[in-house]
């Protein structure tokens, strides 16, 4: 598992003995560490309940919304830890896109797109408004489509389009690093193909760390894998020799479709 | 009922010589779909025949009575009142001191229950979970059932009484604000509980501070259900007769003096009541409360489909 752990190279996360628990007795994250490297796609596989998605969240503390829930370890994003960090900062340098698509219904296109600015009371020059919007939608290859009406609402956008714009708003920001839950679950296969190659294409510039429960996606799209079960990380490595040579005898179970 | 049976037995009869107890259930249940469809079209045509009824009836006897005095003037003393009946003439005057003073009391109220609802109701959705959320919204249910005359009591003892020493528009603004607030406060919270989690979340995940979330976020998304529960709650307290009876009184003059009484447009129309000369014009002060509801209504449809949420 500390294959990937042991290249110490350009990383640009580190995740050191992260336990999370949503309530006292059970872990739904248990001793994780992992470093994740800078601008590339690395995959978060495992069975439904393992706690993908709770890892996931912990990395841009979305998942302290729950009350209750008890984090130990920490997350180094750079050489600070990010739960020394105030949100606000975190989330503008690690952005975060859903399972469902999920624009502003009362915002335009235009300003869903730079709703970071405007929810954050960051104020913008007009040029420098319509330069990241410009820059972003054509980011996510979506500025042919919607350029004309920019400043109504997405509400005729297909889920995919929607998806796609998720995107944009989150790039409108240029985080470091961006974190995807499932983001194409939702969608239909074109759909999801332009969403992967828009992960790909964005690979260049960003971090990208994409929770899948699609092993076909994972190894389309990803450079790199973790493979976690029942709260545990237990294979962590490059996609290709985790596909070709699974170490763990549950990973392998997993990849050959035993269980998930 | 005989029709029921004789029905029945009409289908029997065809149905008994192909002795096909499938079909024949069918049929049957056929018809109890069609008895049960007509009777529900015969209730909801009572029910819209009787709208129709008070309208009509309210129209046929007030519409003489509605012109630009009506709007304008203040209400008539019964003398003029008494003169211009007796030579079979239009009641002079008009009902503007009810109007404006309804206006005035509502906005006031409003202007209370309003931010007051909506921070109790998005308190109340944000910590559904704890004791004294719970506490808060089963008060307002309470709230909400307790009869508007004791309520009109409660002002009168905390605000007549103590404060502005004499019935005054600020008193029946009061009642009616405790009033409107359960409403508010409940509509609020069923309205933000209708906004998907995951557009809090996309708000939180872009770093929002949680204030922000709520007033640019939630309440825009939930702005039809708000408006609507507004709206709601002033067109239950604008006909509302028995608060302001404690509270303000009246007023035969226009007034905006806040600690002064004032008049409202259900008030007048029992005072019309109680005066044998007047009674003309509580068809068209009725006619008027019930187009102003209306509008009000159909306001708010206007805006909601305009946002289109
Ligand atoms: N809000 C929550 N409250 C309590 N337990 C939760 C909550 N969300 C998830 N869990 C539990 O944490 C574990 C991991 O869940 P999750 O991270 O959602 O898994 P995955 O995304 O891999 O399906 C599961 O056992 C789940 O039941
Ligand atoms: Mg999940």
């Amino acid at each position: 598992m500390t294959e990937m752990n042991d290249k110490k190279d350009d990383s640009i996360l580190s995740i050191e003995h992260l336990s999370i628990r949503y309530s006292d007795d059970k872990l739904a994250v248990k001793d994780v560490s992992a470093k994740v490297k800078k601008k590339t796609i690395t995959a978060i596989m495992g069975p439904s309940g393992c706690g993908k998605t709770t890892l996931l969240r912990a990395i841009n503390r979305m998942h302290e919304l729950y009350p209750d829930i008890h984090t130990e370890g920490k997350i180094m994003l750079g050489d600070e830890n990010i739960y020394d960090m105030s949100t606000i900062n975190l989330r503008r340098r690690i952005g975060m896109v859903f399972q469902r698509p999920n624009p502003f219904p009362t915002m335009s296109i235009y300003d869903n797109v730079i709703a970071g600015y405007k929810l954050n009371g960051i104020h913008l020059k007009r040029s420098e408004r319509d330069e990241i919007v410009e820059r972003s939608l054509k980011n996510v290859a979506l500025w042919d489509e919607v350029k004309d009406s920019l400043h109504s609402r997405g509400n005729f956008l297909s889920g995919g389009q929607q998806q796609r714009l998720c995107v944009a708003r989150t790039l409108a920001f240029k985080p470091k690093i961006i974190l995807l839950d499932e983001p194409t679950s939702a969608l239909d296969p074109i759909s999801t193909a332009k969403i992967e190659d828009l992960l790909v294409e964005l690979k260049q510039e960003y971090t990208i760390i994409l929770v899948t429960h699609n092993m076909s996606q994972a190894a389309r799209i990803s450079d790199n894998a973790m493979f976690m079960y029942l709260g545990e990380l237990v294979e962590y490595d490059s996609t290709k020799d985790m596909f070709t040579n699974p170490r763990d005898p549950r990973t392998e179970a997993y990849l050959t479709g035993k269980f998930g | 009922m005989d029709q029921t049976t004789t029905l029945n037995k009409k289908y029997i009869s065809t149905l008994s010589d192909k002795d096909d107890i499938g079909n024949l259930l069918i049929r049957s249940r056929k018809l109890k779909d069609r008895l049960f469809k007509i009777a529900a079209m015969f209730f909801s045509f009572i029910t819209i025949a009787m709208v129709f009824l008070i309208i009509g009836s309210l129209l046929a006897k007030g519409l003489k009575q509605i012109n630009w005095a009506f709007f304008t003037q203040v209400a008539p003393d019964t003398f003029s009142a008494m003169m211009a009946k007796s030579s079979g003439q239009v009641i002079p005057g008009g009902i503007v001191n009810g109007i404006l003073g309804s206006i005035y009391l509502v906005a006031l109220a409003s202007a209370m229950a309003v931010p007051f609802g909506i921070l109790i109701g998005v308190y109340i959705y944000e910590n559904s979970k704890k004791r004294y959320a719970a506490i808060i919204r089963d008060i307002a249910d309470i709230l909400q059932g307790v009869p508007s005359i004791v309520i009109g009591i409660i002002a009168y003892i905390w605000i007549v009484v103590p404060l502005t020493k004499g019935y005054s528009v600020f008193a029946g603004s009061v009642a009616l604000a405790i009033m409107m607030l359960p409403l508010i406060v409940r509509s609020t919270e069923e309205s933000l509980k209708m906004v998907p989690e995951t557009l809090k979340e996309a708000a939180i995940a872009l770093g929002t501070p949680y204030y922000k979330v709520i007033l640019r976020v939630l309440i825009p998304s939930s702005f039809s259900g708000l408006m609507g529960g507004i709206l709601l709650a002033i067109s239950r307290v604008l006909g509302e007769t028995a608060p302001l009876m404690l509270t303000t009184l009246g007023n035969p003059q226009v007034n905006w003096h806040i600690e002064k009484p004032v008049s409202a447009v259900p008030l007048l129309i029992w005072q019309f009541y109680n005066d044998p000369n007047m009674v003309d014009l509580i068809w068209s002060s009725a006619v008027f409360l019930m187009g102003f509801v209306l509008i009000l209504n159909l306001a708010s449809r206007w805006i909601c489909a305009k946002k289109k949420i």
